[in-house]
């Protein structure tokens, strides 16, 4: 599905790392070691990719009580006017993003893909705002790189600061708001993608009501000297669990989100991507704001017109996972694949095998069922809609 | 007679036959599984071939025959239940039986002194 094109970040939950690069470590990393966690390396870090009770416990405890995991290794930005002008910072971002930013009310967030000239996605991010800056939050392989893209295309409007000395935690699932609530009471209040500013034991954080798992929950970016103190004290309640990377992989592919560099990358366009829901109406042909970012032409005929494969939801039959890069067959005999599976796995909550893929749009789908070619045998998929299970965003 | 493989499996001696399993080191470093994929009985396989695959959540892993033989019996129960492999690798978490083609490739596997070494070793560096 890459096609041999370059992407700038790797989905790869085990990245290789040269034996002689130092793998950073994350404000919390003493933590994962006090823990217990197997660490492993992942976009340069040493992350914490389960606990001692596993993956399988941790991504169901996530989804009865709630979790509690280190984000920091992703990448924060500040973005603020160099004049005072918000509008001129919204509107710089909107030339990089077909996103409605300058429509984004202030004390909200907003899911933003940042695209290429040919409608391809060179990541996808959170786009935060607040009366006197925006916030972004991005892919931890992808930072380094969004960095200098965005001080390319935006310097002229605005500062862009890479935020080093924060943490960033995310706590989820519906015992969640009754445990950030202890630290911080105001938090019941928010709705999903509302952002504030709020005390967490005295300290400011930004808190944003979001999340990865299809869970409630909140994002919270800390100093980075106050992580392990409010971590802590959040693990006190005995409803919440640390959680590792390997959950949050099968958290997220259980609620049909996509993971940067498995099913999104510079080839993938936003439709193809079935997220043409995150380009609001402002930025369509015929909006008051319509185009200008890069890959408009191909993004709005995409709109208008479909696209020519599409990413769709799979449910193997039987109980093998069918995994990243398995071909996709529309029959047992046929030599020529309709397509490839960008992300799969076993998902706890559901019991079964999930997985994500890019078909053609062609109706070579008869029955909703396909077939993947795994180790040699042609097994079969029925498509699925997305999520795979429901999720509970307190909208 | 219980023998072990670098690659983490273990072979039980009965008679002409030898029972075949992953390790307790092996099913740690593989986390939670989730399938397992049996040969099917009548096959034969050389030794190191590919016999069976685990997967975790995360990834599927290839079971090795440690020997050359034929596949004579699978462990149902762990195709049913892959969790038995986690809690039992070494009893009721069995994979397969083979008859046993050539006594002499089971005296040159290692033993449990010389596998556990192995693991040590392994997990010092």
């Amino acid at each position: 599905m890459r096609a041999g094109i370059r992407s700038c970040c790797t989905g790869a939950i085990m990245s290789d790392v040269v034996a002689s690069d130092r793998l950073k470590h994350t404000p919390l990393y003493q933590m994962h070691l006090d823990l217990g966690a197997r660490m492993v390396p992942f976009a340069g870090y040493e992350m914490p990719v389960q606990y001692p009770n596993g993956i399988l416990k941790e991504h169901l405890h996530v989804r009865a009580a709630a979790g509690l995991f280190d984000v920091s290794h992703m990448g924060q930005f500040e973005i603020r006017s160099r004049n005072g002008d918000s509008e001129g910072v919204a509107r710089a971002l909107e030339s990089v993003v077909p996103m409605d930013i300058v429509g984004l009310a202030s004390g909200r967030q907003r899911y933003a893909l940042l695209t290429n000239e040919h409608g391809g996605i060179r990541d996808d991010l959170m786009i935060a705002r607040l009366e006197d800056r925006f916030l972004i939050v991005a892919n931890a392989a992808c930072k380094d790189a969004d960095e200098v893209y965005l001080r390319e295309a935006m310097s002229h409007a605005c500062t862009i600061e890479r935020i080093e000395d924060r943490a960033l935690v995310a706590l989820q699932g519906p015992g969640a708001e009754a445990a950030l609530a202890e630290l911080a009471p105001d938090v019941r209040s928010m709705r999903f993608m509302d952002f504030r500013t709020t005390d967490v034991m005295n300290v400011a954080c930004f808190v944003s009501r979001s999340g990865y798992t299809g869970e409630d929950g909140f994002e919270i970016s800390l100093p980075a000297s106050h992580a392990e103190a409010v971590a802590r004290e959040l693990l006190k309640n005995t409803n919440v669990a640390m959680i590792g990377l390997g959950a949050r992989d099968s958290l997220r592919l259980e609620a049909g989100l996509c993971l940067y560099g498995s099913d999104l990358d510079t080839t993938t366009t936003p439709v193809e991507a079935a997220l043409e829901w995150s380009i609001q109406k402002a930025r369509r042909t015929g909006g008051s704001r319509e185009g200008n970012f890069p890959g408009a032409q191909t993004i709005l005929h995409h709109l208008v017109s479909g696209v020519p494969r599409r990413r769709v939801g799979l449910r193997p039959e039987g109980r093998a996972p069918i995994r990243h890069g398995a071909k996709l067959f529309s029959d047992q005999d046929v030599a020529d694949a309709i397509g490839v599976v960008t992300s799969g796995g076993f998902g706890p909550s559901v019991n079964a095998p999930v997985a994500m893929g890019y078909v053609t749009s062609a109706g070579d789908v008869a029955g909703g069922t396909i077939y993947a070619d795994l180790r040699g045998t042609r097994v079969p998929l029925r498509l699925s809609a997305l999520p795979f299970i429901s999720t509970t965003y307190k909208r | 007679m219980l023998k072990f493989t670098q690659d983490h499996e273990w072979l039980l001696v009965d008679g002409d036959a030898a029972t075949i399993g992953i390790t307790q080191h092996a099913q740690e470093q593989l986390g939670d599984l989730v399938f397992v994929e049996l040969p099917k009985p009548g096959r034969s396989v050389d030794a190191g071939a590919a016999a069976a695959v685990v997967e975790s959540v995360k990834a599927a892993s290839d079971v090795y025959a440690p020997i050359a033989g034929e596949i004579v019996e699978i462990n149902q129960a762990v195709v049913d239940e892959p969790s038995l492999v986690n809690l039992d690798p070494m009893g009721k978490g069995w994979l397969f039986k083979m008859k046993i083609a050539d006594r002499s490739q089971v005296e040159a596997l290692m033993d449990e002194q010389a596998y556990r070494t192995l693991v040590d070793s392994a997990a010092s560096t």
